[in-house]
């Protein structure tokens, strides 16, 4: 620490008075900067809030929120138009959930095995090459399932298509696979090593020591790595407009063909004039996908926070 | 102090030029492009059936008339009438008539669409090869497609579940095949209050929907005459139960017995003028109508 102190008070000697002025003046631009792109983010946030409200909720004029959030028949381009969106809801936790059963073991396993067991050579190649896994634009995705995944749980499954719930799960699980390993490993690798230490001589063995010590004690971290995890799935829209399917019943298996409600509203929003009857009540439907991310994204931050003063020293 | 003054006088100039710029900039965007001259760029969006017609009309066009640049998309015909409401498209590409609804939210925003048929598209229903099934009459369409027959044996076919695979909502195609064969239009059974059923799966694209086809033995659905490959197998079609089967193709449709054919339709706001009137009166020209057949639709004459 004190060396950059010396140099630098070395450096304001050397400079002229003007130069330090400029740098003064420099300094201060820079803060109203950083203070405008803080502000601009948040004005951005606020803006679309209010838009969501103002475009979305004068549907309820139309449709009783009992009829909209429960009803099951989504005509939109009928007349008159009917929107009942309990399929839709129904269809993101289906898809959600099958996504969070395959990657959540895997992911955290996944990450256990980087950072308890593998040698850090090994942590510094596997990591960024499952991180890269999350650059894979979700239309590429759409296309593996639809080329590759559909037909192959078709056939295991027996189904008539190939293009169902599940099918989207699995895809997405893959797509919230990075997050979750990525996320979980950094939890894992801030459990202190006296932890570990002292478990181990205490005769603990390896599977005891992850078992019992760093698990527990990454929880909070590992839960909002799921929760972002389950974020992801629950706001991704192009594999699973693609491959769920995107019949309007309301699911009760996952393997039925489903329309989630991205996928709903995307296959919708293009023929939407401005200010219609289905216009607003895609944007009733964006409201929900907003609250529920905003919710899972808040419980997860929560949750990191916790993690963050456990280990604060 | 002199430097502070400088310094305060070259950021009040870079905040000028910002602000004249950011003024320049939005000015750019609400300025119609070039309309008067042949040189011009124009925007068509809409069907995803008249999309590679118009992809081939374009280019054409641009190779006789560098200088003019013409953008298409095709999203869905219901996607190409919101932006030509929304003054976001030169030209709206339909493959279904405007709603009465649509013609007066256009003009409540002072738009005035303008109508010119451009072609003709007769809808394929398309199974698999390996199905039995070889025809169909309009009644077993609608009763397939609203879910009320669910297997292939109620119409002759194989003991097996029937996959009815859609377009979504932004398709004209889907409001196309719901009124002329869901809901029966001009036959004595019409029914205005049938819907697809809730077990259809309603896919985003035409392509995807018969790439699906050809892979699934028990899926149903209906492409554009355009769109149909080797790989499917279209039914015939029989208007009711008496008539005669009769396959999709140009000839049929041109002389009127395919009972599945519709317009492709072109908007545009007011009457054409300018470049884009040069267009359109390529596309309707002798030479613009050989294209038509070529892509595998249905020529005016």
């Amino acid at each position: 620490m004190l060396r950059p102190r010396v140099s630098v008070a070395a450096a304001e000697a050397s400079l002229g008075e003007g130069l330090r002025q400029r740098w003064r003046l420099g300094e201060k631009l820079i803060e109203g900067w950083i203070f405008l792109a803080g502000l601009v983010a948040i004005v951005v946030l606020l803006g679309i809030v209010a838009l969501l409200l103002r475009e979305g909720l004068p549907i309820f004029s139309h449709t009783a929120p009992w009829e909209f959030f429960f009803g099951t028949k989504w005509y939109p381009v009928s007349e008159p138009p009917t929107f009942g969106i309990l399929s839709f809801f129904v269809a993101t936790l289906m898809v959600t959930i099958v996504a969070t059963a395959i990657s959540v073991p895997i992911g955290v396993g996944c990450a256990a095995c980087l950072a308890e067991v593998a040698s850090s050579r090994i942590r510094e190649t596997v990591k960024p090459v499952i991180e890269l896994l999350a650059g894979i634009p979700s239309v590429v995705m759409g296309f593996i399932g639809l080329l590759l995944l559909s037909p192959l749980v078709q056939s295991m499954f027996r189904l008539n298509t190939g293009l169902c719930g599940l099918t989207a799960g699995i895809m997405l699980s893959l797509m919230s696979l990075p997050i979750i390993v990525s996320v979980s490993e950094d939890a894992l690798r801030a459990v202190p090593d006296e932890f570990r230490q002292a478990a181990f001589a205490l005769g603990a063995t390896k599977w005891e020591v992850i078992r019992h010590v760093s698990i527990p004690a990454a929880l909070s971290g590992i839960s909002a790595a799921i929760m972002l995890g389950v974020g992801r799935a629950v706001g991704e829209t192009m594999t699973v407009l693609m491959v769920a399917g995107g019949a309007l019943a309301v699911p009760i298996f996952p393997t039925e063909p489903m329309m989630p409600m991205t996928a709903a509203i995307a296959s919708g929003v293009g023929n939407a004039v401005r200010g219609g009857l289905q216009y607003q009540a895609l944007f009733a439907i964006g409201l929900l996908l907003f609250s529920m991310t905003l919710a899972v994204n808040l419980i997860a931050d929560m949750v990191l926070e916790r993690q963050k003063r456990k280990f604060a020293r | 102090m002199r430097t502070n003054l400088t310094r305060r006088k070259w950021l009040i100039l870079l905040a000028t030029v910002l602000l004249v710029a950011a003024v320049a900039l939005t000015g750019c965007g609400g300025a119609p492009a070039n309309e008067g001259g042949l040189p011009g760029s124009f925007k068509i969006i809409g069907s995803n059936t008249v999309e590679p017609l118009s992809v081939v009309w374009a280019e054409e066009f641009m190779k006789m008339h560098p200088e003019v640049s013409i953008a298409v998309s095709g999203p869905g015909s219901g996607v190409g009438i919101a932006n030509l409401i929304d003054g976001t498209a030169d030209v709206a590409q339909t493959s279904r008539e405007m709603k009465s609804t649509e013609i007066d939210q256009a003009r409540a925003k002072g738009v005035n669409p303008y109508e010119i048929q451009v072609a003709s598209d007769a809808l394929a229903v398309v199974v698999h090869p390996s199905n039995p099934v070889s025809e169909l009459t309009i009644a077993q369409l609608s009763a397939i497609f609203t879910d009320h027959i669910t297997n292939w044996n109620e119409v002759g076919g194989n003991d097996a579940p029937i996959v009815v695979l859609s377009r979504d909502t932004n398709s004209g195609t889907h409001v196309f095949f719901k009124e002329h064969v869901v809901q029966m239009l001009g036959l004595p059974t019409e029914d205005k209050r049938l819907e697809y059923g809730p077990k259809v799966l309603f896919l985003p694209s035409t392509k995807e929907a018969v790439d699906e086809v050809a892979k699934n033995q028990n899926a149903i659905f209906y492409p554009g005459l355009g769109y149909v490959t080797d790989e499917v197998k279209p039914l015939a079609i029989k208007q009711t139960a008496d008539d005669l089967g009769v396959l999709p193709s140009v000839e049929t449709a041109l002389a009127g017995t395919y009972p599945i054919a519709r317009p492709l339709l072109y908007y545009t706001n007011g009457e054409p003028t300018g470049v884009i009137k040069a267009f359109i009166d390529y596309c309707l020209s002798a030479e613009g109508q050989a294209k038509v057949a070529e892509v595998g639709y249905v020529p005016l004459e």
